[in-house]
């Protein structure tokens, strides 16, 4: 089963087709997932601001990471949740649509990113926690921001249909990053 | 009130934007990282009002803090939210969403700078005390009631 395959099935099942369907549920949803990009985003900027020491210098990082950053991690458990739900509703549209497989690359570099943090640099953190941040410290933060600001304009721009698969003619490039492959006809 | 809506999307820039392909998307990606600075530094004060997040500072302290990204976040939020209006503002004249957004927009301004900005700044260094509990819930409520219209300006 390729992963075409996969997303055309899952078009097809009753969930895709009735949230698909439903105006309501969908515009719930949308407005769920806005809601806490409101929470996750938001206080993602402050932590990277903090990490880049651009604010409140002199709260200790590790207070941000054991008090700002649980709030975070949950307004994301949301996000994914009500971002799956939207996957769901338009399957096929979405896998094939050049912003949404740049967010999810984005997104695998922005957990790659976070994860040196946790594991390679907080622990070390007794040096500056409560001082001006070192040089990798200030780079992951603002590696960060600058991931989730791009993330955000990719999931943003998902909306518009410019590089669809069933708009053809496309540049062969995009063609080929959208993995579309245009019926005959259409060329 | 109409005219003036008519006027502003007949404006050049109205028309501009209306007409390229990539200037409203483009306006309103960053309009979206606007509200998560401004969601960000609102919800920084809030949680600390509840009693969570940074509660080792005072309100005050994070007020003060966080006041310039909030004003600048704002700020851009303005104006590419006005550039964004000026486009479509015929069709926001007919939303509800648009109304009920300006709407809560006005007063959770308004109580960011006078009843909130009192309770931050008279709280106590340390704690949650119930009037400050009741800010933080009517200051979320307001402001995500601004994120709720914003949102379906787009779907009507």
């Amino acid at each position: 089963m390729t992963p075409l395959d996969f997303f055309a099935w899952l078009s097809e099942t009753q969930w895709s087709v009735d949230l698909h369907e439903s105006e309501i549920a969908y515009s719930v949803i949308e407005s769920v997932h806005v809601w806490t990009l409101c929470v996750f985003f938001g206080l993602m900027i402050m932590v990277d601001l903090r990490l880049l020491g651009w604010t409140m210098r002199k709260v200790p990082v590790s207070e941000f990471v054991d008090r700002v950053l649980p709030w975070a991690v949950a307004g994301f458990v949301i996000m994914v949740i009500s971002g799956t739900l939207l996957v769901l509703a338009i399957p096929l549209r979405s896998y094939q649509n050049l912003f949404f497989r740049g967010k999810m690359i984005l997104l695998v570099v922005a957990g790659l990113n976070a994860w040196i943090f946790h594991f390679r640099i907080y622990p070390k953190m007794a040096g500056w926690d409560a001082d001006a941040p070192p040089k990798a410290v200030r780079r992951a933060g603002g590696v960060s921001l600058v991931l989730w600001i791009a993330i955000v304009f990719c999931g943003r721009m998902i909306a518009y249909n410019w590089f669809d698969c069933d708009r053809q003619p496309q540049a062969a490039i995009v063609n080929f990053l959208t993995s579309c492959v245009p019926a005959p006809s259409e060329f | 009130m109409l005219p003036f809506f008519q006027w502003c999307y007949g404006t050049w820039i109205g028309e501009t934007i209306r007409e390229s392909t990539w200037l409203f998307p483009l306006i309103e990606a960053f309009h979206l990282v606007g509200l998560g600075f401004t969601a960000g530094t609102v919800l920084m004060v809030d949680l600390r009002l509840l009693g969570v997040g940074l509660s080792r500072q005072s309100a005050a302290q994070l007020w003060a803090a966080v006041k310039p990204w909030f004003l600048g976040s704002v700020t851009l939020m303005f104006v590419t939210g006005i550039l964004l209006f000026m486009s479509e503002a015929i069709k926001c004249y007919y939303s509800f969403a648009f109304w009920i957004k300006m709407a809560s927009l006005l007063l959770a301004l308004v109580f960011a700078f006078t009843v909130r900005r009192h309770v931050v700044q008279t709280g106590p260094a340390s704690g949650a005390w119930q009037q400050g509990r009741l800010t933080a819930v009517a200051s979320l409520v307001l402001w995500f009631g601004v994120a709720w219209g914003g949102r379906w300006i787009g779907f009507s």
